[in-house]
């Protein structure tokens, strides 16, 4: 009865149970990245050995260079890199302008227009995908990185940074911008000395969502880009297969893991800024 | 507003620039990227969605010429749209149910109070950061017929089929693999509104005698409610848009088992580049996405029983 009442209070057993429990469930969660790893340093004779080698007998380092002897890999990682990292810059820029003067400005329209802005919400990029490739086509920018950058920063991928940033700047309190007035500061003076400084929380997790979002993004490099040159990573992945298009699969493995290793490195260093960041915005609703 | 005497103190003629149409300026120059961007990027393209709907439209052919409702005739008439509807009906069902189900617990299991419990956490987490399609490509790896997976079922004596070449575990393996690379985020969200409800009435709760299962029933549920709705919107409509896994792991099979809608639309406008064809399938995307996001709304008022 009293140990009950403690909050959170558990008996030695349902302790030991619990982590049985938890070690069970992240088996799936962490197997694969191990298995990737692992297989991506195996000799191909190795790949499908029995039983499964989960620490592998012996090494074959030649896939890595493979990764970069069969397609112009080192270009297509800059390629992902450099379009992440301008989308997600662009996005913070255009989502925390359009979300600030939502929630704080009052103008004429203002309501109309943020109803039409949210049709983006309403509106998956994949049922304007055929339009998009036509007009791309008409300005000569398929094969291009320019619909991959144009877009999401001002299409409707970037909507939902956009709410994420109004929810963030409604719950500013007046008063900071009010005592900003008096002391003679411009609406866009609020805004970058003010406002801005104090949705940093809100900014990373739009950040975070904005690169992950680009950084995954697979249909629309399919759809615009045809030479490997151009290709981003998710597509690059997919181009490692031998001539009857069966996959080389440690060769692709070999790939995956520089793609998917130095984001998940980062991550394990920053988690409780990436998990709180995006728990405690506008997400919340 | 002529009657405006904001910066009378300022000087005696009032200027054009009043602080609120100086504020309104700024206000349209801050929507304006947004705005554009929207206009551009997302209604025009809606807009000849519509229009290339309406005409037979092949590239190939060279052809381009007013069909009126013709496509939609034929997309009532296709025989491959009841298999595309009901894979992309029970792959959203099946994702969403797995998906906030196993969310849910995860975040009730990594709210305890445990040592290194953060470490759980960010492992549960950790696939929403791994590139898709590498996370996919792994899968694909582990569930071939000679894969890690079946590899392991073997040491236990059991032989596993083929997961992506038999229609029933083919539908089932893209929804798992789907469902752990992105129930992390999910969790979370439940997570941020399982800490978000108030401790004192778990306790008064334990001091009227309710079990866990009757705090749980009568206390989290409730409580957390908006966020199990926001989260059900967010992972219905992401499942609409599920297309890279598909492509990657099954191409649509084996026969069309694993063809959804959004896979369907890209082999038809891009694959055999029936344009015409692809944007009334877009259409009936759009629909379903629309009365889905829709019906959801309205079930706020039935489901939800708190909101702040």
């Amino acid at each position: 009865m009293k140990t009950d009442l403690t909050p959170g209070g558990l008996s030695p057993r349902a302790r030991v149970a619990l982590y049985g429990l938890l070690c069970v469930l992240a088996v799936p969660f962490v197997f694969p990245t191990w298995w990737m790893v692992t297989s991506s340093v195996k000799p191909i004779s190795d790949i499908f050995a029995f039983p499964p080698e989960l620490i592998p007998s012996r090494f074959d380092w030649s896939t890595y260079s493979e990764v970069f002897r069969l397609q112009p890999f080192a270009q297509q990682y800059w390629n992902s890199c450099y379009i992440a990292a301008i989308v997600t810059a662009g996005t913070m820029a255009v989502s925390s302008m359009a979300g600030y003067a939502f929630a704080r400005i009052r103008f004429p329209g203002a309501n109309l227009i943020f109803m039409v802005v949210l049709l983006g919400l309403l509106i998956p990029s994949e049922v304007t995908i055929v339009p998009l490739f036509q007009m791309f086509l008409k300005w000569g920018l398929v094969n291009t990185h320019w619909p991959l950058i144009l877009v999401p920063i001002f299409g409707a991928p970037s909507v939902f940074a956009t709410f994420v940033m109004r929810q963030f700047f409604i719950a500013l309190p007046v008063e900071l911008e009010e005592a900003a007035r008096v002391d003679g500061l411009s609406r866009f003076g609020i805004f970058w000395q003010i406002a801005l400084p104090l949705a940093k929380p809100a900014l990373a997790a739009v950040a975070i969502f904005t690169f992950l979002h680009s950084w995954n993004l697979y249909l629309e490099p399919i759809v615009f880009l045809t030479t490997p040159a151009n290709f981003t990573l998710p597509q690059a992945l997919t181009q490692y297969v031998d001539v009857y298009q069966g996959p080389m699969w440690n060769t692709q493995l070999a790939a995956a893991t520089l793609t998917a290793l130095p984001v998940l490195v980062v991550f394990i260093f920053a988690q409780r800024q990436f998990i709180e960041g995006l728990a405690h915005t506008g997400l919340k609703g | 507003m002529p009657t405006a005497t904001l910066t009378a103190d300022r000087s005696r003629k009032r200027p054009f620039w009043t602080m609120e149409r100086r504020d309104s300026l700024v206000g349209y120059l801050f929507i304006a990227p947004q705005l554009v961007g929207i206009v551009l990027f997302v209604l025009i393209p809606l807009g000849l969605v519509v229009w290339y709907s309406l005409h037979e439209w092949n590239v190939l052919a060279g052809t381009f010429r007013f069909v009126g409702d013709a496509n939609y005739q034929k997309l009532a008439a296709d025989p491959a749209l009841g298999e595309v509807l009901g894979a992309t009906a029970i792959f959203s069902a099946g994702l969403v149910v797995f998906n906030l189900s196993l969310a849910l617990l995860l975040a009730i299991l990594v709210n305890q109070k445990l040592r290194g419990i953060t470490v759980f956490r960010t492992i549960f987490f950790s696939p929403v950061v791994v590139s898709l399609v590498a996370w996919t490509i792994v899968w694909g790896f582990l569930l071939q017929a000679h894969g890690g997976i079946n590899g392991v079922l073997q040491l236990i004596g059991i032989t596993g089929p083929n997961w992506l070449r038999s229609p029933p575990t083919a539908m089932a393996s893209v929804i798992v693999v789907q469902v752990f690379k992105n129930v992390g985020l999910n969790m979370v969200l439940f997570l941020a509104a399982l800490q978000g409800v108030p401790r004192e009435l778990y306790e008064a709760a334990r001091v009227d005698g309710a079990s866990r299962f009757t705090q749980f029933h009568a206390i989290t549920v409730p409580l957390i409610s908006p966020t199990i709705l926001l989260t059900m919107i967010i992972t219905i409509v992401g499942s609409l848009q599920v297309f890279a896994q598909i492509a990657v792991l099954t191409q649509g099979g084996p026969g069309m088992s694993t063809t959804v809608l959004v896979y369907y639309l890209y082999q038809q406008a891009f694959q055999f580049h029936r344009f015409g064809y692809g944007a009334t399938i877009s259409i009936l995307l759009f629909l379903i996405v629309a009365v889905l996001t829709f019906a959801q709304w309205q079930m706020r008022k039935r489901i939800v029983f708190y909101e702040n």
